[in-house]
């Protein structure tokens, strides 16, 4: 087959410009290395400035124990999906990955409020400590995002915006996991209603940060 | 038949996967070898989504470009092909969709194309090699130069907007644009 002028230049000039560089670790490495600090930050951080014995006796509850497993994997399962989605050769259907658990979520928080509203009439529908939760979902989770994005635009992804909203729901699941150390009490109506707001916030900020012009990874040898 | 097709598709992938291999490793004569022996494929897939060979052939560059970007994303334990042709499909969905938004908004006007007033200015058989060059040149630009210039040159962003966009300030921008202007006068004098 015939090739053009322009594109045979520019195979040549692609090639004269390949240098030797670092392949990008597989999604689950990528996700391990990312989560080993951030669980080292969140351990003395939960260390020092949460009420855990509160905690431990809450979490016997297994409700409770539900909540926070389905949160933590949601959180988990997001970021992985994210690191795969941002390759080119896998599939789409990762983005379902973290929805079981993220259904499991909801569920059980609602299912914790309504035993709230039951238990208390009216005041299931108060604003508990909403803004305090609203406060530390996007104070936990825009942070990490930030630096799960860097790490995301690695892989220059060719839709960068579902990459980065997957990421955004794996951050915010880990922040909200995180907010029940320092959340001594049952979540409300509202309370439940915040977080949604909160976990939607966290995936629109990291949707639009994505529409940011790529770093180019490919150019810098130690690309990871 | 299809087995024959078949074992010559396992064949065919495991010689790029390895190209592709040593491509990374800087082996340049090896990335040369895979992008020609790769380009019949590209076009088929771009073939899919675009009709007119002068387009095709646009988005069969874009793609070659995005290969040389991501190649890093490349894991050579996995298929080759289907890694090659996501990016392929990708790019020409992405560009089919650029052209229809364009092609919304604006009306064609084949007496504008005729903007000089000499005749020969206007029928530049190398204006189609030349604006490819030019892509070429901004794609190898330093990071900031690339960004500057995408930003403010080909999106047509004012200072201020590219200023938010970046998080630079429009003096680095300038500065930016300046110096990037000026290594593509070079390149461009030098091709």
């Amino acid at each position: 087959m015939k090739v053009s002028g322009a594109t045979e230049r520019l195979i040549e000039r692609l090639a004269a410009d390949a240098t030797p560089m670092r392949r990008l670790p597989p999604p689950a490495m990528r996700t391990v290395l990312w989560l080993l600090p951030v669980a080292a930050l969140a351990a003395i951080g939960i260390l020092v400035f949460s009420d855990l014995r509160t905690f431990l006796e809450r979490a016997r509850d297994p409700k409770l124990a539900i909540e926070l497993a389905a949160t933590l994997v949601t959180g988990i399962a997001g970021v992985l999906a994210a690191f795969e989605l941002s390759l080119p050769d896998r599939s789409r259907l990762w983005a379902l990955l973290p929805l079981p658990t993220l259904a499991l979520w909801i569920a059980s928080s609602g299912y914790s409020c309504y035993r709230h509203w039951i238990a208390f009439g009216p005041e299931g529908w108060e604003i508990g400590e909403s803004s305090h939760c609203l406060a530390f979902i996007l104070a936990t989770g825009l942070p990490l995002g930030a630096s799960l994005l860097l790490l995301l635009r690695r892989a220059c992804p060719l839709s960068p915006i579902p990459v980065a909203a997957m990421g955004g729901l794996g951050v915010a699941g880990i922040a909200a996991f995180l907010l029940q150390f320092f959340h001594p009490f049952d979540v409300t109506f509202m309370d439940l209603g915040v977080h949604l707001v909160a976990v939607g916030l966290v995936v629109a900020v990291l949707s639009l940060l994505a529409k940011l012009p790529p770093r180019d990874a490919a150019a810098r040898p130690g690309a990871r | 038949m299809a087995a024959e097709e078949s074992g010559h598709d396992v064949v065919r992938d495991e010689r790029w996967s390895r190209l592709m291999a040593a491509a990374q490793a800087g082996d340049r004569a090896c990335y040369e070898a895979l992008l020609r022996d790769c380009l019949p494929f590209i076009r088929a897939v771009v073939a899919r989504q675009h009709r007119r060979p002068d387009r095709i052939e646009d988005v069969v560059q874009d793609v070659l470009l995005t290969i040389h970007r991501v190649r890093h994303t490349y894991d050579p334990r996995r298929p080759f092909t289907p890694w090659l042709a996501a990016i392929a499909r990708r790019r020409s969905i992405d560009l089919l969709r650029r052209r229809m938004r364009s092609d919304a908004r604006e009306v064609a006007d084949e007496e504008a194309y005729e903007t000089f007033a000499d005749p020969a200015a206007n029928k530049d058989k190398d204006a189609a090699d030349r604006a490819a060059e030019l892509a070429l040149a901004v794609a190898t630009l330093p990071e900031g130069q690339r960004q500057a210039i995408e930003l403010v040159k080909l999106r047509e962003m004012s200072l201020e907007e590219a200023a938010q966009a970046s998080g630079k300030s429009a003096g680095s921008l300038k500065v930016s644009i300046h110096r990037a202007i000026k290594t593509l006068r070079a390149h461009l004098r030098g091709a």
